[in-house]
């Protein structure tokens, strides 16, 4: 069989599902790509959400005093900035990106459960529907960080805690049975031929995400019961009072929290790891350390929790045990940042929108990883703690990590699927303003953390006035500049130069091997062992 | 494999009931969360109708979705592919109940190991101790809290004792039950799956006897009654609800039974409820360990 007749949009009598047209189409939807679009941009309307919470902030924050919200608000908007980057904005993209690319990276017709995926998105929409909307109820919205801890979120509550709890309760709900759709496709639907190692490198990833998912989300859905419990019926599991204790609390969100940081840079190292080879037209150095390496800062993320909370007091065993299990973490995230640059050095290297997104994250998320390094050693961290500098490491491991990963990849894959290149000078113009807003949005936050600044304040001492004044402009440029991104977008779905099936020329995987756009339905059967082999991420 | 041999993937049409079951999901959250929060100001509203229409919605949309699964399964759409992949749906979505109980299990562990003890003044918390409940005497079950909350605790002889063994031959017979499907001897199928019904029933049971017991003025162990009996129902509760959601699985797999349904090669919700049952039963072993025994 060759690959054009693939390609073909092949209707046998196995597929029941025929495209309808209108809104049915997208409320009823089986199709992967389609639940892929939904997911895409249901995130990126999160994105722009959750960034102009995040534009009132940096409004606040332009200069000392307090100006335009009341610091009770001013925590509503911090708290609901962070849970809708979180669970909004980054997780469903990267879900999208897994419904589009994961059946057609494994020659699969379709996800496993393609009723059930449906589900899993349309929970989101009505999910966040909640959180938003008790922007406009009585108690407010929450107020609690995104932390939300106890007491906190128990005894001092504004009101709004049972409305949180629900909407995390049917995100978590959606995330577990799009983890475990994901775990599913992998196990079961890979084409004949393709061996667990012959897998790219990106659904690796997205493999050992699904696992983390389906481990903690449960864990999450479990603390804030007893946090429902102990605000509404009076239980006291973080009540000392009646025998509990605020600090459970901490471990156990954070027995979540953490896996959850992976579950938001894991899938974007599969993307860096697809996008860089293709654009160094060389095969990825060290496939199969890749793939120990992101196992391994899996396995880890279970047992560095409390590197979060040393300053509560926790006995010096425990305080040195995370330390060092913490540090750990650097090896195997060594090895991957080592073989990207393994993977450029003496490559043939082109410089397309994806490509500078691709290297600007390596640089970057690798001083979002040093600065986690510094947090990580528990006597340094007790002076940085609850700083900016916190506020500076995840930003850049979120933002100039996971973020511009999702950059990278759209730019890579938007041609597979609009059938259409996206407007170089646009992009250009997109990855420069970000590149230079987003740095001077989020670096000078390490000055103002290790000079003392307290995170999530409205207001803050004079000596730290020009620092909060360039950032804020920076936080506006940034801000603006995404909207160049929806820009290219809608271009390039509305027209633009033809995009022939394989745009890149260093580009390998079996999505290649179909049209672009590509069809409804591919990989009805099987791609033939030929193309398996050639999508073989290995180094010959 | 060839591409020959290759048995082809059923992709399912168009599906309203997704977007009913995401529709329902949002009655039930939003109506609890009005619900829970009217009783925290001490109002009523509507809150309490939205989440019982949000139950009733969630309910006609499994019906529906199953009976679409099933009519496909019977018409022979699915490929041996298709079951595993209901298979591992079902293994990991198992998993993931694994987890939810392990949060309560380790917060219970915490509880017991680390936070009574250190609130009468282990390790280095004496001054915990002395300054703020100087009275507060350290001990599993916490029967009197810091704050002097009194309670009794739940001995494991009498019903718990019952209700494990209950348990625990329930698995057996769903064994046998299964064992029969394979070897297609009906009788046996249905007498055995009925049995195990009935012994779950009968769990279900002892269980709101105990909860009665636990209620009453005699024992006074109340879910707000410090962290053992905060533990203690929560623990159980959320064991009970699994229970509840396992014998409704067995009852609709037993009405499958007698209209015919199942083969001995082709039987996954079958499967599937018997794995939750087992699942419900390894959970109840580590409770009556953990929360009755020690």
């Amino acid at each position: 069989m060759t690959t054009d007749v693939i390609a073909q949009d092949s209707h046998d009598e196995h597929h029941d599902d025929h495209k309808m047209t209108g809104i049915k189409r997208w409320l009823y939807t089986t199709n992967h790509k389609d639940i892929g679009t939904l997911y895409l941009w249901f995130a990126f309307i999160m994105f722009l959400t959750g960034g102009a919470l995040a534009m009132v902030i940096r409004a606040e924050l332009f200069q000392p005093g307090l100006q335009i919200v009341e610091p009770d608000f001013f925590n509503q908007l911090t708290t609901v900035h962070g849970l809708v980057m979180v669970f909004g904005a980054i997780m469903p993209a990267f879900t999208g990106f897994a419904n589009w690319m994961l059946p057609m990276m494994l020659g699969a017709p379709d996800m496993a459960l393609p009723r059930m995926n449906n589900w899993s998105f349309w929970i989101l929409p009505f999910a966040f529907a909640i959180l938003l909307g008790s922007f406009f109820m009585e108690s407010g919205a929450p107020n609690f960080g995104w932390t939300f801890y106890a007491p906190l979120s128990t005894t001092y509550s504004n009101g709004s805690t049972a409305f949180f709890v629900f909407a995390v309760h049917i995100m978590g709900i959606s995330s577990i049975m799009g983890a475990i759709n994901i775990v599913v496709t992998i196990m079961n639907m890979r084409a004949p031929g393709m061996t667990y190692m012959k897998m790219p490198l990106f659904v690796w990833t997205f493999f050992i995400t699904a696992y983390l998912l389906i481990a903690v989300m449960p864990v999450l859905a479990g603390v804030v019961t007893m946090l429902l419990t102990d605000t509404y019926f009076g239980t006291s599991f973080f009540d000392a009072a009646g025998g509990g204790d605020p600090v459970m609390f901490q471990h156990i969100f954070w027995f979540f929290g953490h896996p959850e940081v992976y579950i938001m840079i894991l899938p974007a190292f599969g993307i860096i790891s697809t996008t860089i080879p293709a654009f160094s037209r060389k095969r990825l150095f060290g496939y199969s350390s890749m793939v120990y390496a992101t196992s391994s800062i899996a396995l880890l993320s279970f047992i560095v929790w409390a590197h979060h909370m040393f300053t509560t007091g926790m006995p010096l065993f425990g305080e040195l045990f995370f330390m060092y299990c913490t540090m750990l973490i650097a090896v195997p995230t060594g090895v991957k940042v080592f073989n990207w640059v393994a993977t450029m050095w003496r490559g043939s290297l082109t410089f397309e929108t994806p490509m500078l997104f691709s290297i600007a994250f390596v640089i970057l998320f690798t001083i979002g990883g040093f600065s986690g390094l510094m947090l990580a050693m528990t006597p340094v961290d007790f002076q940085y703690h609850d700083t900016y500098f916190v506020v500076a490491h995840f930003h850049y491991v979120l933002v100039t990590g996971s973020l511009f990963s999702l950059y990278a990849g759209a730019y890579f894959w938007l041609p597979k699927w609009t059938g259409h290149m996206y407007n170089d000078t646009l992009s250009k113009w997109h990855f420069w303003c970000s590149l230079v807003s987003v740095n001077l949005l989020f670096f000078p936050m390490h000055f103002l953390g290790l000079a003392g600044m307290p995170r999530r304040i409205p207001d803050y001492a004079l000596q730290f006035a020009d620092f909060n004044k360039w950032i804020s402009i920076g936080g506006f440029a940034f801000g603006l500049s995404q909207l160049i991104f929806l820009a290219v977008v809608i271009k390039c779905i509305r027209g633009g130069e033809k995009a022939p099936a394989k745009p890149w020329d260093g580009a390998i995987g079996l999505e290649w091997t179909v049209a672009s756009p590509a069809p409804y339905h591919t990989f009805s059967t099987p791609p033939p062992q030929q193309d398996i082999d050639n999508a073989d991420q290995h180094e010959h | 494999m060839t591409n020959k041999e290759y048995e082809s993937y059923y992709v399912p049409s168009q599906s309203h009931w997704p977007i009913v079951g995401a529709a329902a999901l949002f009655m039930i959250a939003f109506g609890a969360a009005t619900y829970v929060s009217d009783l925290a100001s001490e109002t009523s509203g509507y809150g309490g109708y939205l989440l019982l229409a949000g139950i009733a919605l969630v309910v006609y949309m499994l019906v529906g979705w199953f009976s679409d699964v099933i009519s496909e399964s019977l018409t022979g759409k699915y490929s041996h592919q298709m079951d595993n992949s209901f298979r591992q749906g079902m293994s990991w979505f198992i998993f993931s109940e694994v987890m939810f109980f392990a949060a309560f299990f380790g917060a219970l562990l915490y509880l017991r190991v680390f936070s009574v003890p250190w609130l009468g003044g282990a390790g280095n918390n004496v001054s915990t101790g002395a300054v703020l409940w100087p009275d507060f005497v350290a001990q599993w079950p916490l029967l009197k809290t810091p704050d002097g909350t009194t309670t009794t605790a739940m001995g494991w002889y009498g019903l718990p004792l019952i209700n494990t063994v209950l348990l625990l031959t329930s698995s057996i017979t769903a064994h046998f039950a299964h064992s029969a499907l394979i070897k297609n001897n009906r009788g046996p199928l249905k007498a055995w799956l009925g049995l195990t019904i009935v012994l779950g029933l009968t769990f279900m049971f002892f269980q709101v006897q105990e909860y009665a017991h636990g209620y009453s003025e005699e024992m006074r162990l109340f879910l707000d009654s410090g962290v053992y009996g905060n533990t203690f129902y929560l623990l159980t509760g959320f064991h009970g609800m699994h229970v509840t959601l396992g014998c409704i699985m067995l009852i609709v797999m037993w009405f499958r039974v007698l209209k015919g349904h199942f083969t001995p090669e082709n039987h996954f919700a079958f499967q599937a409820a018997s794995w939750y049952w087992h699942f419900v039963d390894v959970v109840w072993v580590m409770l009556f360990v953990f929360v009755y025994i020690l």
